[in-house]
């Protein structure tokens, strides 16, 4: 991961600021950086978007393509998750540099997506056991300033709610053999219910308190983070201890209310922006990369 | 509980023209023709190709009597005799520390160019360079002067006078050098409640103000303890105002922070690093510079 080296001294000063509830940039524990989100960013993909968190910067690209079900679910689609540390990032990404920051993550989105009520796989389904749609998640990091799997799962749902998968249609002919047929209208599409897709929350134990968004310097200060994954609802369906420090079992207990909180507030600023976005179409003015 | 802000991105608009002070600045872009004119000396970021003078760096043209060069808006620190550095200590070698300074290369910090505490004048010995690791270790902030540029660019630092030397509790801000301007004394201690040291090199060292001045430490023994909430605030604030500043190009100096953290007071510390705060306090800053000035 990304680091920043700093001194003892400026240590002591993060942690004591933490003790008394007042980071380094002003914020609160509970307190975000400001998160701008844009998606349909990338033209020839069927849902993208982008996030920056302060100075972290996420591009994710969602393309739908036809595929075989799997043999243990033969009436489902599935999702398939790929993650590409940019050496734009950071310089150690150089190279293989990053293959195991970028394991960490998939390995997290695959079990986040595993639940079977985050996506509803069936509709991505086209013909039991023949044909499904596989939609293929690519996440870039661009930039790494802090709080990784946060803006990342924020990127992934927002590409998700962008995505757009052409309505097909199966035709059978006499002789039984199946016919796709791909709609005239290419404005014709399904879109996928994102309401349960849940978002990571990561909570950085620094000192005795916990803090929300942790930037790189805050993050070299704690021994010990957990990576919760919250739904709309408040309901956690995951949990990842990271980093080298133990973490008291109250403590743990305190962090699942809060990451339960404040991913309630995230999922419903991130709604409301994504249905803002929506209802201002074409209207919308589009930022991208040169803006 | 405060709400989670999200928002969607806003094209960045170009800095209102009729604000910009004084005279038209020529700025240019690598490629760009200067002058066709051959009765000019090229200096830095500029080269001679196809009988014109084309620049070779972004960045604003200066002309002195004959001599043309380009100063860059964004450039890795270029040493020079005399200047205040704050950098970080990246490795322990032999009888020297190299210190991190945003430059190309880096910088040098030899033992014999090191206060030794208690202020100390002699010869350093073995066991000075043995216990070099007591002094400094890697992850150090220190500020220093620069004493010397080698042939290749790198900088030679020395911390010889009390006021320099290993930093304690603050905060450290990295900005583009070219935004600090070039005064007398780097180290401020600002009317606000909080201490600043504005490297050239562009790290920029906020840390609340000592009671006293130890004679005796010569920097190195480092003060511990909890630093006040007010005193937090003040630095969390200068931060955040520092970024605004740079945020909108303003030149970085005591006076324009001064007047940016006067303009911020009205605001809460965290509201100031949403985009439309930073335009407003600096829009004010710079009027209030402007009536200064004229």
């Amino acid at each position: 991961m990304a680091s920043v080296v700093l001194s003892e001294a400026e240590k002591v000063y993060i942690v004591h600021g933490i003790q008394e509830d007042l980071r380094v940039d002003g914020r609160g524990c509970e307190d975000y950086r400001c998160i701008e989100v844009e998606t349909d960013v990338v033209s020839n993909t069927s849902g993208s978007a982008r996030v920056k968190l302060g100075h972290t910067d996420i591009l994710v690209g969602v393309k739908a393509e036809m595929g075989t079900p799997k043999l243990e679910n033969p009436n489902e689609g599935y999702l398939e998750f790929f993650v590409d540390c940019s050496a734009n990032a950071t310089p150690e990404f150089e190279g293989r540099g990053g293959e195991e920051l970028a394991t960490e993550i998939v390995n997290t989105l695959y079990r986040i997506f595993s639940n079977e009520s985050t996506i509803d796989v069936k509709s991505l389904c086209i013909n039991p056991r023949e044909h499904c749609w596989v939609l293929y998640v690519d996440v870039l990091l661009l930039e790494c300033g802090g709080n990784l799997f946060d803006a990342i799962s924020i990127a992934v749902k927002a590409a998700l709610f962008n995505t757009r998968i052409p309505k097909v249609r199966v035709l059978e002919d006499e002789e039984g053999s199946k016919e796709i047929e791909l709609s005239d209208d290419p404005f014709d599409c399904i879109r996928l219910n994102v309401d349960n897709v849940p978002c990571i929350i990561t909570l950085s134990k620094i000192g005795c308190r916990h803090v929300v968004d942790a930037t790189l310097q805050e993050e070299a200060c704690s021994l010990a983070s957990l990576l919760l994954s919250v739904t709309s609802r408040g309901t956690l369906t995951c949990m990842k201890k990271l980093g080298n420090g133990s973490l008291d079992p109250e403590s743990i207990f305190e962090m699942m209310e809060t990451g339960k909180r404040v991913g309630k507030t995230l999922h419903t600023s991130l709604q409301k922006i994504l249905d803002k976005e929506e209802s201002l179409g074409t209207t919308r003015q589009k930022v991208g990369f040169l803006g | 509980m405060a709400a989670i802000e999200i928002r969607l991105p806003v094209a960045r608009k170009p800095v209102v023209q009729s604000l910009a002070q004084g005279s038209d600045k020529h700025l240019v872009a690598p490629g760009d023709t200067i002058t066709t004119d051959t009765g000019y000396m090229r200096g830095h970021g500029t080269y001679m190709g196809d009988e014109k003078l084309v620049a070779s760096v972004a960045g604003a043209v200066e002309r002195v009597n004959k001599l043309i060069c380009v100063k860059a808006l964004k450039t890795r620190y270029n040493g020079e005799v005399g200047d205040i550095v704050v950098g970080r200590v990246t490795e322990v070698q032999q009888k020297r520390w190299k210190v991190e300074t945003n430059a190309r290369l880096d910088s040098v910090l030899l033992l014999s160019s090191m206060n030794l505490p208690g202020g100390e004048l002699r010869r350093r010995s073995a066991e000075d360079e043995l216990a070099m690791r007591d002094y400094l270790h890697e992850g150090d902030l220190i500020s220093a002067e620069v004493q010397a540029v080698f042939s290749d660019g790198a900088v030679s630092l020395h911390t010889r006078s009390l006021k320099y030397g290993k930093l304690g509790q603050g905060v450290l801000v990295q900005v583009s050098p070219s935004l600090v301007k070039r005064q007398k004394t780097h180290f401020h201690d600002l009317p606000c409640g909080a201490s600043v040291i504005l490297g050239n090199n562009g790290f920029i060292w906020i840390y609340p103000t000592p009671e006293q001045k130890d004679e005796e430490a010569g920097g190195f023994v480092t003060n511990l303890k909890p630093v006040s909430l007010h005193d937090r605030e003040v630095i969390s604030r200068l931060r955040n105002c520092i970024l605004a500043l740079v945020a909108q190009k303003l030149m970085l100096y005591d006076t324009s922070i001064v007047y940016c953290y006067e303009a911020s007071l009205p605001h809460q510390i965290k509201d100031l690093l949403k985009p439309e705060v930073m335009q407003e306090i600096v829009l004010e800053t710079r009027q209030r510079l402007l009536e200064l000035e004229g």
